[in-house]
C-alpha cells in the first residue's frame, strides 16, 4: 500500500505541475509538450488504479492523436514565436473576474470532496465488477450489450467530426487540373468517339 | 495521508479542473492554449469518473469515460480546423485580435 501511495503522489504531482506549465509556459509548443506529459502521467494513474484499458486508450488516443494534432497545428500556423503576455499590454478587465471564478470553483470542488460520503445503497447497481475477468473483458461485456446505442452514437460523432474538419479546411485551388467525375461518367460513345473520313496522303489534325 | 482513497483522486481531478478553468480565463495569447485548457478540463472529468468507477465497483463510469474521450477527440479536431481556417483568413489567432462579434 505504501508503494501505491508513493506512485500516486509521484504521478499526480507530475500531472499537476505539467498542467500548470500548460497554461503558463512561454511558447505554445512547450504547452503542447507539457500537455503530452500530463496525459502520460494521468494515463499511468489510470493503469495504477485498475482501469488498464482506459489508461492505454488515453495514451493511444490523446498522446498519439490529439496531442500530435495540436503539435501539427502549432507548427503549421507559426504561432510558436508569439510571446506569452498575461498581464502586459492592454488592460484587460476580465482577469480579476476570471481569477475569482476559478478560485471559487476550486473551493467548491474541494468542499464537495471533503464532505463526500457513500450513500447507503450505492452498491446496488447491476453492472458491478466481476472479479475473475480482466478490465477489458468487463468493459466489452457491458459496452457491447447495454450501451451499444451509445457506442454507435460515438461512432457517428467521430464521423461528423471528420466530415466537418475536412469541409472546414478544404480549399479550392486555382490552376490545378482536377478530375471532373460528372464529365467522366456522363460521356457516351457518341460524344467520346468521332469518326472521320481521311483522304489519302493528307494525314490527320488531332487538336480540333 | 498514506492510504490513498477516493478523496485523493477527486482532489487531483479538482485541481486539474481548476487549472484548466484558469487557463481559459487568463489566457491572452492564442486560441490553441484555450483548446488545450478544455482538454485539461475533460481530463479532470475523466479522472473523477474513473475513480468513482473503481472505488464504487461499477464499470459504467469507465464506459462514459470512453464516450468523453470520443467527444474530446472530435472537439479537438473541429476546433483546430476552425483555428486553421481563421488563421488563413485573418493571419492571427491572438485572443485580443478576435473580436468580430464585439464580445
Amino acid at each position: 500500500m505504501i508503494v501505491h501511495s508513493i506512485f500516486f503522489y509521484f504521478f499526480s504531482i507530475i500531472a499537476i505541475f505539467s498542467s500548470l506549465m500548460v497554461i503558463t509556459s512561454r511558447s505554445t509548443i512547450n504547452s503542447v509538450f507539457f500537455l503530452i506529459l500530463d496525459f502520460i502521467s494521468v494515463g499511468c494513474l489510470f493503469i495504477m488504479v485498475g482501469a488498464e484499458f482506459l489508461g492505454m486508450i488515453l495514451l493511444i488516443v490523446y498522446v498519439g492523436a490529439v496531442a500530435v494534432l495540436f503539435l501539427f497545428v502549432v507548427m503549421m500556423l507559426n504561432v510558436a514565436e508569439q510571446k506569452q503576455s498575461w498581464f502586459i499590454g492592454k488592460k484587460s478587465t476580465h482577469i480579476p473576474t476570471g481569477l475569482i471564478v476559478s478560485v471559487l470553483i476550486l473551493l467548491e470542488l474541494l468542499v464537495v470532496v471533503g464532505g463526500w460520503k457513500y450513500k447507503e445503497n450505492v452498491m446496488s447497481s447491476s453492472t458491478l465488477f466481476l472479479s475473475n475477468i480482466s478490465n477489458t473483458h468487463q468493459l466489452g461485456l457491458v459496452m457491447y450489450t447495454d450501451y451499444i446505442l451509445y457506442f454507435q452514437l460515438a461512432g457517428i460523432v467521430l464521423l461528423l467530426a471528420m466530415i466537418g474538419a475536412i469541409l472546414l479546411t478544404f480549399r479550392e485551388r486555382v490552376g490545378v487540373k482536377k478530375q471532373s467525375y460528372l464529365n467522366q461518367i456522363s460521356r457516351t460513345p457518341l460524344t467520346a468517339v468521332e469518326l472521320k473520313d481521311i483522304k489519302s496522303n493528307e494525314g490527320v489534325k488531332i487538336d480540333d | 495521508m498514506i492510504e490513498i482513497g477516493l478523496g485523493h483522486y477527486l482532489s487531483l481531478g479538482a485541481i486539474i479542473f481548476f487549472l484548466g478553468v484558469i487557463g481559459i480565463f487568463l489566457n491572452r495569447k492564442n486560441v490553441i492554449v484555450i483548446l488545450m485548457s478544455i482538454e485539461l478540463i475533460l481530463l479532470a472529468v475523466n479522472i473523477n469518473l474513473i475513480s468513482f468507477s473503481i472505488f464504487s465497483g461499477d464499470i459504467v463510469g469507465q464506459i462514459f469515460t470512453m464516450l468523453i474521450l470520443t467527444v474530446a477527440a472530435a472537439e479537438a479536431a473541429i476546433g483546430l480546423a476552425i483555428i486553421v481556417v481563421y488563421y488563413r483568413n485573418r493571419g492571427s489567432i491572438r485572443v485580443e485580435d478576435i473580436h468580430g462579434m464585439q464580445g
